[in-house]
This record gives structure tokens, sequence and C-alpha cells, in this order.
């Protein structure tokens, strides 16, 4: 096991097409922890997340994690990350395995087929493996992408609204998933619209204002 | 904890993720025929049309070919650019490729090679049927391929930073060839010189070793480039 890992935001502010989203958030995050960023639309909540990932740049402020910026590190820090964005990044045309082969090996790994049919059935979609994405519905697809969730050691997830779309079981699922992660030392930064409680783990709340 | 997922999950190294981005794109463009013979077809057609357009006399259209095949080349390998990222930054495949412990770079990379193997390597293969109608003997047909096999390459690694900058943008077509054409302008004097040379009784070597510098060039620069490109065009 490695150091057991934190992420923090000091001041951290946006800036988008001019406009001043949020300024001087501070958080901070440690193992077994996870943040809920709520806010009204269009006060930068997806934005604040794809500055954690470091999708967009961090201009004012600044994100560590373990106590460096995430800039400075950005190899290492992409290895304890997984992203789930507004966007599933399914390919429409290829078979629900070779997507979810294929989102693994951009991560470094090769789960087996036992590895990936197991993830599959547990999120609901057994026997679904060699049907093509386009096939599905935008709840399946949805699952299928966070089967690369369960499948990735990342200790760092960042999920935009990840229950959009979600049936009822499949949005306790992921919550149970989510527990399952903090339970095992990892982090989860999470926005939505829905709250949903992730097994006994009080959140840390951070709502977001317009400045 | 219902079903957990076993911990002991394979991990690979970079060029196993760069044999998984290649084996999909090829795996995709096979899937998607038509973007595999849209390029092919336009370069047989517009090399045909040449011969129709200025009329049957032989010498005209002998000394024409090596120029018209490789223009006609570069319009192919420019068609299928486009696509090179747009399904990916439709579908939010890029942003898990920015994120991916591998550099970019590599996986950009892996995805010039398969769009040279897609849509160059089959005007290569090509070209020398085309090349009869122009009346050229065994010896320039062998040269052509040889210089487009060397060519095509850094059209496709060049091409994919016009890709890159053109993502996202409106009219992203016309704007990519408005960029990039001009950088295939050394490309096609050394590919059509090194067939006219020989023609004239010069040497070709140095038009091939011209041809090969470009491609180490842009092997090494134009995925840092695309992959800087890419990260401007997810912010």
């Amino acid at each position: 096991m490695k150091s057991t890992p934190s992420l923090s935001f000091s001041k951290l502010g946006c800036v988008k097409g001019g406009r001043q989203l949020f300024k001087g958030v501070d958080c901070h995050l440690d193992a077994g922890q996870w943040l809920y960023v709520t806010g009204a639309n269009g006060v930068g909540k997806t934005s604040l997340l794809r500055m954690v990932c470091g999708l967009a740049s961090v201009e004012e402020g600044h994100i560590l994690w373990n106590g460096t910026p995430i800039q400075k590190q950005f190899d290492a820090y992409h290895q304890d990350l997984c992203y789930l964005g507004h966007l599933n990044a399914l390919q429409e045309s290829m078979t629900v395995d070779e997507n979810l082969r294929f989102t693994s090996a951009l991560g470094g790994l090769a789960p087996n087929a036992l590895q990936r049919r197991e993830v599959l059935s547990r999120f609901g979609l057994r026997g679904r493996n060699a049907q093509l994405v386009r096939h599905l519905s935008q709840g399946q697809k949805r699952r299928v992408a966070l089967s690369r969730l369960a499948l990735s050691p990342a200790r760092l997830w960042v999920l935009d609204e990840p229950y959009v779309a979600m049936d009822e079981a499949g949005v306790q699922m992921l919550a149970d998933l989510i527990a399952e992660h903090l339970a095992q030392g990892g982090l989860t930064v999470l926005t939505s619209h829905q709250r949903v409680p992730i097994g006994h783990v009080p959140p840390q709340l951070l709502e977001l204002q317009a400045a | 904890m219902s079903t957990s997922i076993p911990t002991s999950i394979q991990t690979i190294g970079i060029s196993r993720v760069m044999l998984a981005v290649l084996k999909r794109e090829i795996a995709l463009g096979l899937r998607q025929k038509g973007e595999v013979l849209t390029p092919l077809i336009f370069f047989m057609v517009v090399a045909s049309l040449f011969p129709l357009g200025v009329g049957a006399e032989s010498n005209l259209l002998l000394r024409m070919a090596p120029g018209v095949l490789w223009v006609s080349a570069l319009l192919a390998a420019m068609l299928s650019l486009q696509r090179m990222f747009a399904t990916d930054h439709a579908d939010g495949s890029l942003e898990q490729m920015v994120l991916s412990s591998t550099p970019l770079g590599l996986l950009v990379l892996a995805k010039a090679l398969a769009h040279f193997l897609l849509s160059g390597l089959p005007l290569v293969l090509v070209a020398p049927v085309l090349g009869l109608q122009f009346g050229l003997d065994g010896r320039a047909l062998g040269i052509l391929m040889v210089s487009l096999l060397l060519g095509t390459p850094t059209l496709s690694l060049v091409g994919s930073i016009g890709a890159a900058l053109t993502l996202g943008v409106r009219g992203a077509g016309v704007l990519l060839s408005l960029l990039i054409l001009p950088l295939y302008i050394p490309v096609l004097i050394f590919g059509a010189g090194a067939v006219e040379a020989d023609a004239a009784g010069l040497g070709i070597g140095g038009h091939l070793s011209l041809l090969a510098a470009l491609l180490v060039l842009s092997l090494f620069f134009s995925p840092l480039a695309t992959a800087a490109a890419l990260r401007i065009s997810l912010e």
C-alpha cells in the first residue's frame, strides 16, 4: 500500500469566458472521504471537476495531490485518477466488451475475459458482452461506463453527474460501489443534483457560489 | 460486498497500450468500410479524370503522371483526416486518452499509424494500376510506389496536427485543407520529383533520402504538436 492519499484545493478560482465563476475555494479530502460538490446550474461544478482531472488548467490557486500540485506530476497523478464525465467514452460501433477492454487498456490494465464478464454482470449487463453499444439504452451505456470504474485501481474517482439516466437499482449499485471504494481507502469527488447517501460515510459538502 | 472484483488485474506497458489503440482504430476502420473506401475511390477517380481532361497525348501524360498521381494522393489522404479525432471527441474517448497515464503523444502516434495503414497504404497499392493509365514503365511505377510509401506516413502524421487544431470547429474540413496543404508541399516536391528525376536520368537517392528525413522529423515532432493541440481543444 502506498502512502495515504489526500486531495486539497487552496484558494481555487475559475474564470471562464471572462466571467469569474467561483473563487477562494478551500477544501481538504483524506483517504476514505468523499466530496459532494453542489451549486446552481452554471456555477462551475463541471469546470471544477475538469480542473481536478487536469483537463482544464488551474489559473487561480492550487490543486494538491499528496501535497504536490497536480500539474507537476501529471503522469503519476493520472495513474491514480479515474474520471467519469458527462460523456461515457464508449464507441457506438464497438461491442460492450471491446469498449471495456479499450478503456481499461488506456488506464494500463488488461482485465481477463472472466473479470470483464464478472464486472458487467455485477452492473446488470450479463450476456451483453458481444452487443454493440449503439443497441444499448442510455442507462445501460452509463452502466458500461461504470464498469470501467469498478475495474480501475485508481484511488481518486472524479464523477460528474454519475446518476444521470440510471434507474433506482443502478443508482444504488453505484452508491454501493463508491462506498466500497471509500472503505478501501479511496477518495471520491462527485457532483449530482440527486442526493444519494454513500454507505454510512457523510460527505464533505462544497457548495459553489457565484463570485 | 457482493461479487467483489478480483484485485489482481494484469497491468500492461506503454507498448501494449499503443497496440490496443492501433488495433481499435483498425477494427473501427474495417467496420466502417466507407471511410476506408472513400479516399481510395476518390484517388482513382481524380487520377483518371486527367487523361480525359487533357487528351490522350502519351508524351504529355507521361510527363504529368508523377505530379498528378501525387497531388491526387495528397487530396485523398486529406479526406479522412477530419474524422481522425472527431468521433473520439464526440463520445468522450479523447478525454480518457488525455487522462491516460500513457503519454498522449504516443497514443496519437498509434492513431496516425492506423490512419496511414487505412488510408495511405491502400493508395500506395493502387498507384501502380493508375500509373499504367499514364503509360509509366515498370521502373517508374516502382519508384512511384517507394516514394508514396515514404511520403504517405508523413501526410498522416502532419495531418494529425491539423485534425487536432480544427477539432470542434465549424467548417473544419475547409480550414483543415488550408492549414495542412501548404505543409504537404515538401513531401509533394520530393515525392513527385523522385519519379521525374529518374526519368531524366538523374539519381533518385537524394529525393528518397529527403522524403525519409521528412518522415523521421514528423515522426518526432508531430505527435508532440498534435498532443498539445488536443489538450488546447479540450479546454
